[in-house]
């Protein structure tokens, strides 16, 4: 087992003859918040992308507590430990609060259930449907959301819609949660909240959090380690005070 | 004696009336065939209500509850008559027209047609968008032409088939009926029925919450194929003779605007707008003869753009929000309840809506803009 939960090295990507990403090295420890900053266009939601398998990297790889994760199908990579959201909430809309979470919840080993003992509602099957809206049940408690379980998704209002994002992510049993932009159009009040649930869901899920974020507030107060984009390369790297303190990366952000 | 009661009234009946009406209707009409009062002509128009219902509810899975489109269902059910008649004949020499034989061939009608649905959609639902259309579209057709041009199984002429009784055989189809609603529907409410509309939902969601995407398609699509081969086997028995004409592309459509009719997503509506349209058509079978037989198809296309403009139209919304059915059993249920939120748990597994809207489909362009969208928050003020 290697010290870090995700390395990733040389990791890169180019579309055609456009170098979108190169020479990303990564390496988070286990229990770390770590942010991934860098103006628009920077490459950060492309390197989400690589680490969840929406892209095949074409340099490079990355590996997930010492096993490389390259070239697996993005199911196969969450079944790894590797959760995320989206930077545009990406919900099952019609479905209801707990449902959500209740998909999140089915490919992990103790809810185990065929297809046909699903068709034909065995013991197995009902015994499952419980354990999982339990479990479910839970969850919703730890991000407020219990008592709206049973409203319809794109019902909720937007804060609600990205915790219950988290929410779903978390019930994958992930290692690494990666949260492309948490914090984008909540208010001071939403997002002040928001850092105290990341920093309990690290603790009471034990995982690691790889977030994206440009809420410069949010991200000195959470994270512990920075890497800065610009594009596409790696600017700046480290403790989250010298990384903002650095000039380049006061230059790139501010410009001029 | 109370545990028992109290247990009664735990029981979702609303989960359950759907098979309860089916038997009940059933049981009538064998007591009516019993004593000999129900006509021939009642009895094939009941055997073909329940072919449609199985084609609507199994078709209601791959169109409603995964969001992709088959345009060639009633291919598959051609390869189950064919393929069901053909070993029909054999077993009813064997063992007599029996129950047995039905069920033999049902079983591997089905499964032969499950075969050819994974061959087009191994490949179809690898890919994003339409693709599953065109392939069920084409895979219709040359089915069709195929088995027509087949010497071993009729050729132009059609396979002559054992017809099983008359009087009795509504039962087997109404119990089938039964069980197809029955895979289907506890499939829905399964963890993988939440896969499936998680996908239809939102796919990239779905592959990033570790949901085998390509996998659940597969399986969906492949039960969707079985029961319509079981659909196709079971018409096979109705008729004497089966002819590769009748599965044309204009019977897929036929099924499609049955699951329309009856609200994407919607099992119970299907099974009613598969009664209701079946009706139709036997009806205006008899009224519209010769020249006018034409005109029949469309009756289709009039019910589907109605649907269309009364799902859509934004002046019809008070209406449709006043008088929703579903809305209005909710309220006599449960009046004081806000009806924004779901009653249970585990209700409104038929609340799902589809993502495949039909005037996309069509081309129509009804709503200006688009009144309904829920993936955007909603920015500041009302």
């Amino acid at each position: 087992m290697s010290e870090y939960v995700l390395q990733t090295n040389n990791l890169g990507i180019s579309f055609g003859g456009l170098k979108a990403v190169q020479n990303v090295n990564l390496a988070i420890k286990e229990h770390q918040i770590y942010g991934l900053i860098g103006p628009n266009g920077a490459g950060k939601t492309t390197i989400f992308n690589l680490l969840t398998g929406v892209y095949m990297p074409t340099y490079g790889d990355f590996s997930l507590c010492g096993e490389s994760l390259v070239g697996l199908s993005q199911e196969k990579i969450n079944h790894h430990g590797i959760a995320r959201t989206f930077q545009n909430i990406r919900l099952f809309n019609n479905m209801t609060v707990v449902r959500n979470v209740m998909v999140g919840l089915a490919h992990q080993p103790e809810y185990k259930c065929d297809l046909l003992s699903s068709i034909l509602h065995l013991p197995r099957h009902r015994k499952t449907e419980y354990a999982m809206r339990e479990r479910a049940k839970e969850i919703l408690k730890i991000f407020d959301l219990y008592d709206e379980r049973n409203a319809i998704a794109c019902n909720l209002p937007y804060g609600k819609q990205r915790k219950l994002e988290i929410a779903r992510a978390l019930a994958t049993k992930p290692k690494l949660i990666l949260l492309d932009e948490p914090a984008a159009g909540m208010n001071p009040n939403e997002t002040a909240e928001l850092m105290d649930t990341i920093r309990f869901i690290r603790d009471s899920f034990n995982v690691t959090v790889l977030l994206i974020e440009h809420d410069m507030k949010f991200v000195s107060g959470l994270c512990d380690e920075l890497t800065v984009l610009n594009f596409g390369t790696v600017l700046a790297q480290g403790k989250t005070d010298e990384v903002l303190k650095n000039p380049e990366v006061i230059k790139a952000y501010i410009g001029g | 004696m109370a545990s028992i009661f109290d247990r009664m009234k735990k029981v979702r009946w609303d989960h359950y009336i759907d098979y309860i009406l089916i038997a009940v209707f059933a049981l009538v009409l064998t007591v009516l065939s019993m004593t000999g009062n129900l006509k021939n002509s009642s009895a094939i128009i009941v055997e073909k209500i329940a072919i449609s219902m199985i084609l609507a509810v199994s078709l209601s899975l791959v169109v409603g509850f995964l969001g992709e489109l088959s345009l060639g269902h009633a291919g598959f059910m051609c390869v189950g008559a064919y393929i069901g008649g053909k070993l029909s004949i054999a077993l009813v020499a064997a063992m007599g027209n029996t129950v047995f034989a039905v069920i033999i061939s049902m079983l591997v009608g089905g499964l032969c047609a499950a075969a050819c649905g994974f061959l087009v959609g191994l490949p179809a639902l690898r890919l994003k968008g339409d693709y599953l259309a065109i392939v069920t579209l084409a895979f219709g057709e040359i089915v069709k032409v195929i088995f027509q041009q087949s010497a071993t199984f009729g050729g132009n002429l059609g396979l002559g088939t054992p017809r099983y009784d008359k009087r009795s055989f509504f039962i087997i189809e109404l119990i089938t009926v039964i069980i197809t609603l029955a895979a289907v529907q506890n499939l829905i409410r399964s963890k993988h029925g939440r896969a499936i509309t998680a996908i239809r939902d939102n796919e990239i969601a779905a592959k990033a919450t570790g949901i085998n995407v390509t996998g659940y398609k597969l399986a969906a699509f492949m039960i969707s194929s079985f029961f319509a081969g079981v659909a196709g086997v079971l018409f096979s028995f109705s008729n004497s003779t089966i002819q590769a004409t009748k599965f044309g592309y204009n019977y897929s459509i036929e099924i499609l605007v049955i699951i329309v009719l009856g609200g994407m997503g919607s099992l119970r509506g299907s099974l009613i707008s598969a009664a209701l349209i079946t009706l139709l058509n036997e009806k205006l079978r008899t009224i519209l003869t010769g020249d006018l037989a034409v005109m029949k198809d469309l009756v289709y296309a009039v019910v589907l753009i109605a649907v269309v403009i009364y799902n859509n139209a934004p002046a019809l919304k008070s209406f449709r929000d006043k008088y929703n059915l579903r809305r209005v059993f909710d309220k006599i249920r449960n009046p004081k309840q806000d009806h924004a939120f779901v009653r249970d748990d585990d209700a409104a597994w038929d609340r799902v809506p589809t993502k495949i809207k039909m005037d996309e489909l069509l081309s129509v362009d009804i709503v200006p803009g688009n009144e309904f969208t829920p993936d955007k928050p909603s920015k500041g003020g009302q």
